[in-house]
């Protein structure tokens, strides 16, 4: 396929799946906002009055930007792992696969479209924050690198995640026993710093932690963890997880008998 | 001439141990309409899914138009259309997506897989059901679905996996004369089908293949002529209680009504209507008991099933 012809197989691959998540939006961007509502509700208003400023920023403020984050891991895994396994469940993974478009460009679409449901969540979700509290934007390139980096993060670990899944449970163990975890012991709720040492250095084996700490830096301007340090983690993270994912497509895993 | 498609030695193991295809040799001629024939697991879907890039094959080569597989696969992908035997389209797509979304996944751009896909459909009888999702239509509407989609960026070879399947007669007539048109505009199709009528009517020449292994690959004619006798049934007026005796044909009684009679090629069968009137046996109406290439399908893929 010539330089155009890639150009249109690509929209053509992020159109539809932008087009999957918008046609069922009541199902894929309407309950975050619910979530994050309750979360400010319940730990911003009653918890968060009783505990006092954290780093210098009221409770409700200094959870923004992990709630905001969370909404956008979240959103982005479970985007691209039900898109692309639904797509094997019913074999219309078997329409791409019988073009001539090039395996990292299936890989870029799926990741598009994963991305395009993180921003879209992400910004829903800063829209119902700030019914509740105004968010300081710090640095606006931190920030939204960061939530870019994180999505595509995730957005490939989804990916990879549906390559693996031969049914239905296997879509939701990942995101139910690993990735919430992560994410709640990632510091949205909470400094490290407030930690005792041994939790802190466990902590910092948490990828999580990284980004969160790292958008919380771009709006607040607060950090426990270095931004040289978690740009690194993120970076690595996706040149990795981009590979496996290609090496993955290449093969065939999972699509091709 | 380069084929359209060109098998060598073509073998598949499957992960779970099934060897599907024991090295098949295949040749189909560009313009040709060919038949894969074959009982249920003789491995005609897996064939072409080796040949559309659905499954890795375990060894040979595959050729479509020149292109070989492993050095030249996104040029032999875009030769090829595909019409799979099971549905794999998103049911949850409008109809005409699902079309438009093929064409752009071939670098065709969305204006042009608009009217290729107006064209397609409304041809296949599905344009009024566009807007429609997928998983409304009928199972026939389906199978038209999956042609039009395989259509849209014209390929020069169309691959149809059982596409008459579930297909109600009229519906099926208008296929058929569909697809001749397409092959007489120059496209090459490969079809399957458990329809020997089917392909006796519309291809040209023919491939069994039977546990993995091609048994038989010539032309329809040469193969249909090679038939030596064929059985008549004949329905009777009067009610018949012993099987008459017919010089030079091999008579069996189904009921009191009903007479079977093997035909060999070179008897005239003003003969066998001599004998019967001979006998004062009076026929009411006449048939084939079943369609040529059937019968001799069935002798093939039997004969093979007893040497086995
Ligand atoms: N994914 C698979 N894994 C393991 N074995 C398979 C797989 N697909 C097909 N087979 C086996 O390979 C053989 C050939 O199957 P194939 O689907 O090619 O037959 P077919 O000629 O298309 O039959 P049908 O007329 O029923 O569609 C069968 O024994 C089948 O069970
Ligand atoms: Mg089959």
């Amino acid at each position: 396929m010539n330089g155009r012809e890639q150009y249109v197989a690509f929209k053509a691959i992020l159109v539809k799946e932008v087009l999957r998540f918008a046609r069922i939006w009541i199902q894929t961007l309407l309950p975050p906002m619910v979530t994050t509502a309750l979360y400010f509700v319940i730990f911003g208003r009653l918890i968060g009055s009783q505990v006092g400023d954290v780093n210098g920023f009221r409770y409700m403020e200094y959870i923004v930007p992990g709630l905001i984050l969370m909404a956008v891991i979240t959103n982005s895994y479970a985007n691209v792992v039900s898109s692309f396994y639904s797509s094997k469940f019913q074999h219309n993974i078997e329409e791409m696969l019988v073009a001539p478009v090039p395996n990292y460009l299936i890989l870029l679409g799926f990741i598009g479209g994963g991305l395009a449901r993180g921003l879209a969540v992400g910004v829903a979700v800063t829209g119902v924050a700030l019914f509740f509290t105004p968010i300081p934007l710090h640095n606006l390139w931190v920030a939204c690198s960061v939530l870019v980096l994180t999505s595509v993060l995730f957005s490939l670990a989804g990916f990879i995640n549906g390559v693996y899944a031969k049914s239905f449970d296997d879509i939701s163990l990942i995101p139910t026993f690993v990735l919430t975890p992560l994410t709640y012991l990632g510091g949205v709720f909470y400094s490290v710093a407030m930690l005792p040492t041994f939790w802190q250095s466990v902590s910092l084996a948490n990828p999580i932690l990284y980004m969160v700490d790292a958008f919380r830096y771009g709006l607040l301007g607060v950090s426990d963890v270095s931004l040289a340090t978690a740009y690194a983690a993120v970076v690595g993270f996706v040149a990795g997880l981009f590979g496996f994912a290609l090496h993955l497509l290449n093969r065939g895993y999972g699509v091709r008998a | 001439m380069i084929p359209a498609l060109s098998l060598r030695n073509l073998t598949k193991v499957y992960k779970n141990g099934v060897t599907a295809l024991h090295g098949i040799d295949l040749e189909v001629a560009p313009g040709d309409f060919f038949a894969l024939l074959g009982p249920n697991g003789a491995g005609k879907s897996t064939t072409i899914g080796i040949v559309s890039s659905l499954v890795n094959k375990t060894s040979g080569t595959v050729r479509v138009f020149g292109h070989d597989i492993d050095t030249g696969l996104a040029a032999a992908k875009a030769c090829i259309g595909l019409v799979p035997q099971e549905f794999n389209f998103n049911i949850f797509e409008p109809v005409v997506e699902v079309v438009v979304n093929q064409a752009g996944y071939y670098g065709i751009p969305r204006r042009l897989a608009f009217e290729r896909a107006e064209r397609y459909l409304t041809q296949l009888g599905l344009w009024e059901r566009r807007h429609d999702q997928a998983r409304m239509l009928s199972g026939g509407m389906k199978r038209r679905l999956m042609i039009a989609r395989a259509l849209v960026h014209e390929p020069r070879l169309l691959i149809l996996d059982e596409p008459t399947a579930g297909v109600d007669i009229e519906i099926r007539h208008s296929m058929w004369s569909f697809l001749s048109q397409i092959n007489a505009a120059g496209t090459t199709i490969i079809l399957t089908t458990h329809y020997l009528e089917e392909a006796e009517r519309l291809c040209r020449n023919i491939a069994i293949i039977d546990h993995g292994r091609i048994i038989e690959n010539t032309g329809m004619r040469q193969l249909l002529n090679r038939m030596n006798s064929h059985t008549l049934v004949l329905d009777l007026v009067n009610p018949l209680d012993a099987v008459p005796e017919l010089p030079g044909f091999i008579a069996s009684r189904v009921d009191d009504h009903i007479l079977e009679v093997e035909v060999s090629r070179d008897v005239n069968i003003n003969m066998l209507f001599t004998a019967l009137s001979a006998r004062g046996i009076e026929v009411g109406s006449l048939r084939n008991k079943t369609n040529r290439l059937e019968e001799l399908f069935i002798r093939l893929v039997g004969n093979k099933e007893d040497a086995a």
